[in-house]
């Protein structure tokens, strides 16, 4: 398991228990696009560290240097909006974030985002009170989400059980293959 | 009108908005940059095979004629997943179009269908009255090997259309001035239905470039009602059989807004957001904005009447000087009726080159990158920051009236103004 991001206890009795995300915030504002995210120019790989290498690369040139693992990325509205490129979710998580928030997100960007096993959470208020750089831990099983440098919580969406579950499988396909 | 097509996919008699419900589906689709990354998830699942070898469409288009080598490879690895799953629908380059101009006219997608593609330009079919939308990878690996795929069934919003669009004022227009006014996720995670008398003065070309666009106001699709002009397009271009739906005269609509067609003007969006909009009458106030290139092409704007409108503007005319002009049919098809029509003699005369069907530009691929500072006008369907090369490049998207027009002054502007000019 990677720095950051603990799966304490997980697929105890078949259950999911305690899934944390805790990090360093990046913060973005409105309508983040997956141009931004993973600029088609680096398209022609599908390899996640290859696509890591270039997230944010146009919107934050320095992300790549910068993040560590288990950062977690906020954001305002419309997250991930624009082309269906799994690629976008594959390089944030490839990057080593733990855990994206935003006020909303966009729906093919959510959809994959679960599918490739990237923990993300829609929490406007979050979304507003956190700050770059702020450190934030995120509680999966009950949606509350904590800045530790403000000393204040906020209540995001919960993930449904099979959600966790495809997430501490690592994505869809893995948790096809462990039912 | 969603919803129903929905319930029947899903065996349900009726359906209600937020409900996730499991579909069966009639067509799959994925390009050259999606399908690889479908194809190593769906070897992980050890699927035994495809669902339906016919129900599959394998559309490499983006990266092709191959750009560089590792484009190169992602098409190979396409091409023989196909030859090994006996993949009856994949387009190899010279018979290839660009996915959503291509399935249409090869009668792939009709009335009632449930198509989902691994491009988000998929929701483009809902001209013909079909439930079509786009997902990831993962999805397209899922849904090549199991024929099914879960949805959370969409609210919907209502725009009723209604009068006559006036001269140089088309689809993309009537798209641009929605996302103007609802911004660029006014229908996020909805399903965007359109109505009204107006659409009888709709072509299709037109209501293709309106659903296509309907995923830049965050939509999970756009529907048009199947009238008599939809009806004969399915008939000329398929076999399939077709099921017309329609919604119920008390549908519930979570918004409904109305348009005068008649009222509209030749629209552009500003960078770096479609929803940043202003008519070409406000632009006309503005300081002149020059440009270095146009783009005339794409899912969204490079079929048959597109042509034909640039063409009208360009011909006996010439592309400003220093301007590059890239026009790009999106199909083998539609490049031959040009051809016929003498549409490309009069972009090759007008100074444009012409390209073979390809994505190429619009998502910053090949065949026309933008520089640093570069500002190009686009009939394309994203200006978002570094999209078309350069992160300080400039895109601003038009029909293909306005750049065509943009591409004989050098600034933007609307055919209306050309002809003044320049006659």
């Amino acid at each position: 398991m990677r720095k950051g991001i603990t799966w304490r206890k997980c697929f105890r009795r078949g259950r999911v228990q305690n899934m944390n995300a805790k990090g360093r915030v990046f913060k973005y504002g409105d309508n983040v696009d997956t141009d931004v995210i993973i600029p088609a120019r680096y398209l022609n790989t599908s390899d996640p560290e290859e696509l890591a290498a270039h997230c944010m690369e146009d919107i934050d040139v320095d992300f790549i240097k910068k993040v560590n693992k288990g950062d977690i990325i906020v954001a305002e509205k419309n997250f991930g909006c624009g082309s269906s490129r799994e690629h976008a979710p594959i390089a944030i998580k490839a990057a080593g974030v733990s855990c994206v928030i935003a006020q909303t997100f966009a729906r093919i960007f959510y959809r994959n985002a679960i599918n490739i096993g990237l923990p993300i959470i829609e929490c406007p208020e979050a979304a507003m009170g956190i700050e770059a750089g702020d450190e934030v831990e995120v509680d999966f099983d009950s949606g509350i989400i904590t800045n530790v440098t403000k000393g204040t919580t906020f209540k995001g969406q919960a993930f449904p059980e099979f959600m966790q579950r495809i997430i501490a499988s690592e994505g869809l396909i893995n948790y096809i293959n462990n039912k | 009108m969603t919803q129903k097509i929905l319930a029947a996919a899903a065996g349900l008699e009726r359906v209600e908005a937020g409900q996730l419900i499991e579909a069966n589906l009639d067509l799959v689709l994925g390009n050259d940059i999606t399908s690889p990354v479908a194809i190593k998830e769906m070897e992980k699942i050890q699927a035994k095979g495809v669902f339906d070898k016919d129900k599959i469409a394998l559309v490499p288009d983006h990266f092709v004629p191959n750009k560089d080598i590792k484009s190169a490879e992602h098409c190979k690895c396409v091409r023989e997943f196909a030859r090994r799953n006996e993949i009856t629908n994949y387009f190899e380059v010279g018979e290839m179009g660009i996915e959503h101009a291509l399935l249409p006219e090869k009668g792939l997608t009709v009335a009632g269908d449930v198509v989902i593609g691994a491009d988000s330009h998929t929701c483009t079919y809902g001209a013909l009255g079909a439930f079509s939308t786009g997902v990831g990878s993962t999805d397209m690996a899922a849904g090549m090997a199991t024929g099914k795929a879960w949805f959370k069934v969409p609210s919907a919003i209502r725009f009723v259309l209604t009068g006559k669009p006036a001269r140089w004022v088309s689809g993309k227009d009537v798209i641009l001035h929605i996302i103007g006014m609802i911004g660029v996720d006014g229908a996020l995670y909805k399903s965007m239905e359109f109505t009204g008398d107006g659409i009888a003065h709709l072509s299709m070309d037109d209501r293709f470039t309106i659903a296509n666009m309907a995923i830049e106001a965050g939509g999970k699709n756009g529907i048009f009602p199947v009238d008599s002009l939809a009806e004969e397009y399915i008939k000329a271009h398929s076999r399939k059989p077709y099921k017309i739906y329609e919604a119920d005269s008390d549908a519930v609509y979570d918004e409904e807004y109305t348009i005068d067609l008649s009222t509209l003007r030749p629209t552009v969006a500003f960078p770096h957001l479609p929803e940043n909009t202003h008519t070409i009458d406000e632009i006309g106030q503005m300081e002149a904005i020059a440009v270095d290139q146009v783009v005339i092409g794409s899912c969204t704007n490079g079929r048959l009447e597109d042509l034909r409108t640039a063409a009208e503007v360009l011909r006996d005319r010439h592309v400003a000087p220093g301007m590059r002009c890239i026009v790009i049919p999106a199909t083998q098809a539609i490049y031959l009726q040009a051809m016929e029509e003498g549409l490309l003699k009069t972009f090759v005369q007008a100074g444009c080159v012409v390209s073979t069907p390809t994505c190429g530009p619009c998502l910053g691929g090949y065949m026309g990158i933008l520089a640093e500072g570069e500002r190009c006008v686009s009939t394309t369907n994203r200006n978002f920051v570094g999209r078309m090369g350069h992160v300080s490049s400039e895109i601003y998207l038009a029909s293909p009236a306005v750049a065509a027009a943009s591409a004989v002054a050098g600034v933007i502007c609307g055919p209306e103004h050309n002809v003044k000019q320049v006659l």
